[in-house]
């Protein structure tokens, strides 16, 4: 899951998959700059690694964001042991910026 | 009921457990309240005859047993195939504001079986896309360590007893 994360066009994808779920190859197609070929094997490599659900809606071959692999993630590396740390940090970094832009 | 639109949400996890056990968890309250536990709150149980046509209720496990979501048996396939609709107790005579839920349950190699929730028709209905979407990988997240570990999931100990 993480190979499959590591690259720039394949976060592209679930990018833009949040944002509108359940897309065709071609629809996916014209937001990248890729061939058709490319963008192909990018999703099967994210399906290979459960990112990315397929669900044939008539003729149609939908891909759809799989958020169930990454909230394991989440679990297991973020919630349990910094979720407040990193909410003081987040708080604290916020605080201080908008001080910056106070003084601005 | 057999038309359907794009669903909005497709949720897939692959779980070492048999299709058997995988309903039992879906339909048996005494199994359901042991997982399906979201980040605040009471456990909640799936209730119901499960016969096509039958009401189900989405209970909270507290002494009210408060009723979150209600919903119609469309389709009971055990141990393959469960289709329910989705709604707010206040809309339950309405169909229009009825979602659909599909739980596919497909044996895989090597133990493993391959769900697939799918939620469709709710498009327009911003406060349930927003519960259901943060809703469902948690709660599948835990059926899948529960199955797999036996580990039970405590609820908020501040709506327990």
């Amino acid at each position: 899951m993480f190979k499959a994360l590591a690259d720039p066009s394949r976060r592209r994808l679930l990018d833009l998959l949040h944002r509108e779920n359940g897309q065709t190859l071609t629809a996916l197609c014209a937001h990248l700059d890729m061939t058709r070929q490319a963008v192909t094997q990018h999703l099967q490599l994210l399906q290979d690694a459960n990112l990315v659900a397929i669900v044939w809606h008539g003729r149609e071959k939908l891909h759809y964001l799989n958020p169930v692999p990454l909230f394991a993630i989440y679990e297991r590396w973020i919630e349990k042991f910094e979720r407040n740390r990193l909410g003081v940090l987040r708080d604290l970094k916020r605080t201080l910026e908008n001080d910056d832009d106070d003084k601005a | 009921m057999t038309t359907m639109t794009k669903p909005s949400f497709v949720y897939v996890t692959y779980i070492a457990t048999t299709p058997e056990k995988l309903w039992q968890a879906l339909v048996d309250t005494d199994v359901a309240r042991r997982y399906w536990v979201g980040a605040k709150g009471p456990a909640h149980v799936n209730v119901s005859d499960w016969k096509p046509g039958s009401r189900w209720e989405h209970q909270r496990v507290d002494d009210a047993r408060t009723v979150d979501i209600v919903g119609t048996v469309v389709e009971s396939t055990p141990p393959r195939r469960l289709i329910l609709t989705w709604a707010r107790p206040k809309d339950a005579d309405d169909d229009s504001k009825h979602s659909r839920v599909t739980f596919d349950i497909e044996p895989q190699d090597d133990g493993v079986i391959r769900l697939t929730v799918t939620h469709a028709d709710l498009e327009g209905d911003a406060p349930m896309l927003a519960g259901i979407s943060s809703g469902w990988p948690m709660i599948l997240s835990n059926l899948k360590t529960f199955l797999e570990t036996g580990r039970a999931f405590p609820q908020s100990p501040s709506e327990t007893k």
